[in-house]
């Protein structure tokens, strides 16, 4: 398969040996231009000197990731990778556009579904679909919530397949992760490359935590008065996100509560501290709807809240973000996406789906069984790559398999086209050489909409892989957005577009 | 703040002092058992380490003699014994690692390289590297750790709840270093004012680093009367119980004012201020300077409880 490398022009991708030498005076994609020439100006050993440099950097900050079930160090250091991937202004001001598109199309939809139904009535999306969905929550239908806001932070994962080909290849509308990589990323390649920021004009990402706290005030229930009270929520140290709710907290200078620092009384959270109880009114928090509360969801969590539904059904307390968005980034709802932009806003999708078969549809099924070794087979209701069939690195025997699984349950599943994902430069053993990226930017839905330039450049580092997942051997990469000179990209916190 | 985070950054602080007062013990019990000029048996020094780190216990149950390889072992690195430095810097760096919002970056890089570093020594590796370049290490580490926290965090209530843990923990060493070795090594009356005497009372100045202050101050020869007032009344060595103990008092009288709550805890410690103000070291020794460093140890302790549950424990 050949991949659209975000580097070099060209037709084919080179083979790594030869990647460094071939693209060194010709056919570099004009974004990567200004990085390509300081880079063949810079010493031979210069990147794996810095690339030392990183690793002690990011140990002593303490970047960690928490991967469980090996036993021993639980701890680890996420890769990063030292070449950054480069986005020109026009580009990113396009997946903006249709960013913002998307999520304001998710938030009417999710609001649809628990008051009025309309989308369901017009039969744009079959009715069994969501209200038999294991992520609707029944719970939810007809609570009133601030400013009808449901995935005030949600993280769109992208991927491209040729200069102008972006596809989204799902939506995070519940606790979307990975915005700490972001910020640290960018923190270490201006410690580590003072020189590039001085010749590159990169728009800057380090506002997010300021964005993200005016989003959360933003959102405060009807019912508070006063300057919002807002606190990060985290299911606590062993969460394997631990290090980002930390940080967040940190950043946005609030509060990080765990369960048993809250209480409720009357209906009201209170968070204990040394002077006594403090009223809380908006909550980032970090945990599954399931653990939230065990009066109402599972009643074995032990780090939830008893009685903060009853709060947030009250109007006292804002859940950021709301209970129930699950149903909105379900496998099962993706296909139906861009109908919900041309449904809730009348507009086109600036954003393409990947093409998608819905196996509950006879024609989609029959198609996906005649080409099961070419496609990619995903589970509605499963996460982070397990319950999938990827057929062209499958053997028969496995794809036989899957088959009998789909046949048996075809509602199950969805399949879509295996992508030649795009690939960029990235520092491997061998030098450098092309690896396959995604990108996810973060999207913050407060009285405006806010999205800092970029996102997590997630990376696949074993050569061929398509898996960029971190507990797959994924690794991260800084994402520059080039800032052009027409119009400084947005880095003020209000809105824009 | 929230009342679990004033827990963990309290104790972060006493983890870290711990293992800092862990590496003097060691380190004057090393130098003590290189001048072995005193009567006593060879591993004298090394069980009053184990004495004085509250270890005694613990290590008698891991069986074999107190040597000096197996103590500093078991109060430098066995990761199972909870007052050992490994252990210590381990749980300071886990407690600082939870607090992350609370303190500042400078301070958590410094907790956490001291953590990373703790990890690639090992009982072998200082035997042959020199045991002082080890307690050095630790003490070092402990000391920028606080000045680092000192020098970048906001005057504010996590800084406070580090102060008195810091303090509190200060207390308690110097109060148990000085009982110990004036309790259960105090040599035969006919030692008094001997060579054994100086070096055991210099190594004793030597261990909270007052060595030369005692100079400056009495410009006279180690007397057990005035070591034992500089380390428990005087208001100006901060090493001193009455140090500790005026700065706890302010730290405790300031949470009282900001959240006007009556804290018995409060009371508590300066009822204790009080005694270390007024009482004079000629009348504790008459009453017996181990009555009354056993009182200061009890009383301690239960004004650790008072802070916990005025301040720490769910409302």
């Amino acid at each position: 398969m050949t991949a659209f490398d975000e580097m070099d022009l060209g037709p084919a991708t080179q083979s790594q040996s030869q990647s460094q030498t071939q693209s060194q005076g010709q056919g570099v994609r004009a974004p990567y231009r200004d990085y390509k020439r300081w880079l063949d100006a810079a010493p031979g050993d210069m990147l794996a000197r810095r690339r030392q440099e990183a690793d002690l950097l990011f140990r002593r900050l303490g970047i960690t990731f928490a991967v469980y079930g090996e036993g021993g160090d639980t701890e680890r250091l996420i890769p990063f990778d030292i070449v950054p991937r480069i986005i020109a202004a026009k580009e990113w001001k396009r997946l903006r556009r249709g960013l913002k598109q998307r999520v304001k199309a998710l938030n009417a939809f999710l609001d649809d579904i628990y008051h009025k139904r309309e989308i369901l009535r017009a039969g744009t999306i079959p009715e069994d679909l969501i209200l038999r969905n294991a992520a609707y929550v029944n719970h939810m239908r007809d609570v009133t919530i601030a400013r009808q806001t449901y995935t005030h932070i949600a993280g769109i994962d992208l991927v491209r397949t040729a200069e102008n080909e972006f596809y989204v290849l799902e939506d995070n509308c519940r606790t979307p992760s990975g915005v700490s990589y972001m910020l640290e990323n960018r923190e270490a390649m201006m410690r580590l490359f003072p020189d590039l920021f001085a010749q590159v004009r990169v728009a800057p990402v380090g506002h997010y935590p300021d964005a993200l706290l005016q989003t959360l005030r933003e959102s405060a229930p009807p019912n508070c008065e006063d300057e919002p009270t807002v606190a990060l929520l985290t299911p606590g140290v062993y969460n394997s996100a631990y290090f980002e709710h930390v940080f967040l907290a940190e950043q946005m200078g609030i509060e990080l509560v765990e369960g048993g620092d809250l209480t409720v009384k009357d209906d009201i959270v209170y968070m204990r501290t040394v002077g006594g109880l403090k009223r809380v009114d908006v909550l980032y928090r970090r945990l599954d709807d399931d653990f939230l509360d065990p009066r109402v969801f599972r009643k074995d969590s032990m780090i939830g809240v008893p009685g903060i539904f009853a709060a947030y059904k009250a109007g006292n307390i804002t859940l950021s973000n709301a209970v129930g968005t699950g149903v909105a980034d379900d496998k099962s709802i993706y296909p139906y996406v861009p109908d919900m932009v041309r449904f809730y806003l009348g507009e086109e999708p600036i954003l393409a789906n990947v093409p998608t078969y819905v196996l509950r549809r006879p024609d989609d099924l029959k198609y996906t069984l005649e080409h099961l070794p070419e496609l990619v087979v995903k589970e509605v209701h499963g996460s982070g790559g397990y319950g999938m069939l990827v057929g062209p690195k499958s053997s028969t025997a496995e794809i036989e398999a899957f088959r009998a699984k789909i046949v048996a349950k075809p509602e199950a599943y969805i399949a879509q086209p295996t992508l030649a994902l795009s690939t960029c430069p990235t520092f491997v053993e061998s030098g450098i050489a092309p690896r396959h990226v995604d990108l996810r930017p973060f999207v913050l839905s407060g009285e405006t909409m806010r999205v800092v330039p970029g996102g997590l450049t997630r990376v696949a580092l074993r050569e061929g892989s398509l898996v960029v997942n971190s507990s797959q051997g994924g690794g991260t990469k800084d994402t520059w957005v080039l800032e052009d000179d027409e119009t400084p990209d947005n880095i003020a916190a209000g809105g824009d577009d | 703040m929230l009342s679990r985070a004033a827990d963990n950054l309290y104790w972060l602080n006493r983890y870290v002092e711990r293992a800092e007062s862990m590496a003097r013990i060691l380190g004057v019990a090393h130098r003590m058992s290189m001048q072995s000029t005193h009567g006593g048996t060879r591993n004298d020094e090394w069980e009053a380490a184990l004495i004085i780190a509250g270890c005694d216990k613990s290590f008698a149950l891991h069986g074999g003699p107190a040597t000096r390889r197996a103590v500093i072992d078991f109060l430098a690195f066995a990761p199972d014994n909870p007052s050992s430095i490994h252990a210590c810097l381990k749980a300071g760096r886990e407690n600082a690692r939870a607090m992350r919002a609370q303190i500042t970056s400078e301070a958590w890089e410094s907790i956490n390289a001291a953590w990373l570093e703790m990890r690639t020594f090992s009982i072998a590796k200082v035997e042959a590297d020199g045991f002082n370049t080890f307690f050095d290490w630790v003490r070092e580490r402990s000391q920028l750790f606080r000045g680092v926290a000192e020098g970048t965090m906001q005057r504010d209530d996590a800084y406070r709840f580090m102060r008195l843990g810091t303090l509190l923990e200060r207390a308690d060493s110097t109060a148990r270093i000085l009982d110990v070795k004036y309790h259960v090594l105090l040599p035969s009356a006919a030692d008094i004012g001997g060579a054994v005497d100086y070096y055991q009372w210099g190594a004793l100045l030597r261990s909270v680093s007052a060595f030369r202050i005692y100079r400056q101050i009495y410009r006279d020869s180690i007397r057990p009367l005035k070591v034992a007032e500089l380390l428990v009344l005087r208001e100006d060595f901060p090493r001193s119980l009455h140090a500790c103990f005026a700065e706890i008092v302010s730290i405790l009288q300031y949470l009282r004012e900001s959240y006007r709550r009556d804290y018995p805890s409060v009371r508590l410690a300066e009822s204790m201020l009080l005694k270390l103000r007024y009482d004079q070291i000629d009348t504790i020794f008459t009453g017996g300077l181990h009555e009354y460093l056993t009182n200061i140890i009890d009383s301690n302790i239960e004004l650790g409880a008072a802070i916990a549950r005025d301040f720490m424990q769910p409302n």
